[in-house]
């Protein structure tokens, strides 16, 4: 008989720890299939972050390092720089990508480092139980901010915009995974960041909008239609740097 | 050679190819040398854009099997202490300098041993512990340098050298070290699972997962096997001495001037200087003081390795202190008064 879907190979036979319905499962996924459809599982080192994603070491068949909370982006320097024919992907949330791990963040893109983010924006820290994000939207209720975030604590940073400002990144862009078509738009993404890479082209940054539905007390389905009515508006997807050509 | 240039040669001698490190006065001779070294030798010199982002690609480049080196000074370095953390949780080598300089706070960029803690106490959070060279002179910090690599190789462990600005800032003639020729094998890193199973470097384990305690167990005994294969101290003039000093670096050459003053006017008196702060020479202290009616130790600090004399001391014999912290040199005139109000 023909196997017509099957786990990707560079992903471990593992039940993962993720909630039913969250983006991180897909996103995994998703990666894991590029992984295998360029080829690159044995010259692959992931970073993996502090957040839900902390345990991504279980999950992936590659060679995997641990970071420290927001230092993903700068662990990665220091291993593409010691390793430049490797491809090195750094899988990052919110709270880790755009609060504390900001600095690091920021200059490794102007630096144009030669490295993957994987950038998952569901504007909650998940893993510490639904605090405010810096992605957080205005309005939004979490666990530290009841009554919803208003303006006296900060505004959504809108990363793949604040990225785009600099000179060194050849790739940003913002995708989401609330359906089966836009996975698989976010899987070309994912697959033309690495692709980018594995030919030296330079700093590549994939933004995904991905529902926390147990902290946004929503049922996954709703979660999903959320980011499509509300999350999306203020995080518009698209491409926002290409630096040689979307490919067709 | 200047104590940070000699360092960073050392350095480059080891076979370190990677540094990455971020400015700060008295150190900044280190990252500077090290931009013009590195692309000549076909090594990487970054300058990031803060210490935390410095040492986590200390971090990524030591995961990838990589000797690499980082240096700063006193409020650098407490930038540092996260991913000192995480190296030594994750068992990853590299060599982390820092060029002491006066504290709290922002401070004086002038010298200082007022680090002492905070390098032989863990620094940043958890337990482990940081090997700890204490060099006195530039040709000590540039062999120590190259003992730093070899010994965080074969313990796969963060080591650091603390030197006060004095020795990092000062000239003297030195014999560049040679290289150790010692080989490590890292099967353990991150280079890609290409032929065998896929490598992990990590810190974190949940419980009720038992890899943590199983960690800090060999974390233990490593600690243990280094505190019993490093015992390094230098002894002068002790054997007819009554009184012994104890200091380190810079303080312990202005102890030797104090010595011959005192022995010129009949005063028997000694010195007892380690040379690495953790392990330290308790037992070689100990036996050193025997029979001496007291011990000063004397820091530029207001008493920090004084605590490890009294641990080595055990209550044996008096142990009195003596220090400034500041920015200031302390003077052999002021070591003399302090002394003589013991005798």
């Amino acid at each position: 008989m023909a196997v017509v879907y099957s786990r990707p190979r560079s992903i471990e036979d593992v039940p993962f720890h993720y909630c039913p319905g969250c983006g991180h499962s897909i996103v995994h996924k998703l990666i894991g299939e590029c992984i295998d459809e360029l080829a690159i599982l044995e010259n692959t080192v992931l970073v993996a972050p502090v957040g839900c994603a902390v345990n991504a070491y279980n999950y992936f068949k590659c060679d995997t390092c641990e970071a420290a909370h927001g230092r993903a982006a700068a662990v990665a320097t220091g291993l593409k720089r010691s390793l430049p024919d490797n491809i090195v992907i750094s899988y990052q949330g919110d709270g880790d990508l755009a609060s504390i791990g900001m600095a690091e963040t920021i200059h490794a893109a102007n630096r144009g480092e030669k490295i993957t983010i994987v950038f998952i924006n569901n504007t909650i820290y998940g893993m510490t139980s639904g605090q405010m994000a810096p992605t957080t939207l205005i309005g939004q209720k979490t666990t530290t901010s009841t009554k919803g975030r208003n303006d006296s604590m900060g505004f959504p940073i809108d990363m793949c915009k604040l990225i785009s400002t600099l000179e060194a990144p050849v790739y940003v862009v913002r995708s989401k995974v609330t359906s089966a078509a836009s996975a698989l738009k976010t899987k070309k993404h994912i697959k033309r960041a690495l692709t980018l890479q594995k030919e030296g082209k330079g700093y590549t940054f994939v933004e995904i909008l991905s529902n926390c539905n147990t902290n946004w007390k929503m049922t996954p389905l709703d979660s999903n239609k959320w980011i499509d009515s509300t999350v999306e508006k203020v995080f518009p997807l698209g491409v926002f740097v290409d630096k040689f050509g979307e490919q067709k | 050679m200047k104590g940070n240039e000699a360092m960073a040669e050392s350095a480059i001698i080891a076979g370190c190819r990677y540094y990455f490190g971020y400015p700060i006065t008295p150190q900044n001779d280190v990252p500077e040398y090290m931009s013009r070294r590195m692309p000549a030798v076909d090594g990487v010199f970054l300058q990031a854009e803060s210490e935390v982002a410095a040492i986590n690609m200390v971090i990524g480049a030591s995961a990838a099997g990589k000797r690499v080196m980082t240096s700063s000074s006193s409020p650098g370095i407490s930038l540092k202490q996260e991913g000192i953390s995480y190296l030594a949780g994750m068992n990853l080598p590299a060599v982390v300098a820092n060029i002491t300089r006066a504290g709290p706070g922002l401070g004086d960029v002038t010298t200082a041993q007022s680090d002492y803690f905070q390098a032989t106490r863990g620094g940043g959070h958890g337990d482990y512990r940081t090997p700890t060279f204490m060099p006195g002179n530039v040709q000590e910090l540039a062999d120590m340098t190259v003992a730093a690599f070899d010994l965080a190789d074969a313990y796969r462990t963060p080591v650091m050298i603390i030197a006060d600005a004095t020795i990092g800032q000062m000239m003297e003639p030195i014999t560049l070290p040679k290289p150790t020729g010692k080989v490590f094998e890292k099967p353990w890193a991150l280079t890609g699972a290409k032929g065998r199973a896929k490598n992990i470097v990590r810190s974190l384990w949940l419980y009720p997962d038992p890899g943590l305690p199983q960690n800090n167990e060999q974390l233990q005994k490593k600690y243990a096997q280094i505190e019993r294969e490093y015992r390094m101290y230098e002894e002068y003039k002790t054997s007819d001495a009554d009184y012994l000093f104890v200091a380190y670096g810079t303080t312990a050459r202005i102890v030797r001037e104090v010595i011959g003053m005192l022995r010129s006017e009949g005063i028997k008196a000694g010195s007892f200087r380690p040379k690495m702060g953790w392990p330290y020479p308790y037992e070689e202290l100990r036996a050193c003081a025997k029979g001496k009616k007291f011990v000063l130790t004397v820091e530029m600090s207001y008493g920090q390795m004084v605590d490890d004399v009294r641990i080595g001391m055990n209550g044996d014999i008096p142990v009195h202190f003596y220090g400034k912290a500041g920015g200031v040199i302390l003077t052999t005139k002021d070591i003399i008064t302090a002394f003589k109000g013991y005798i």
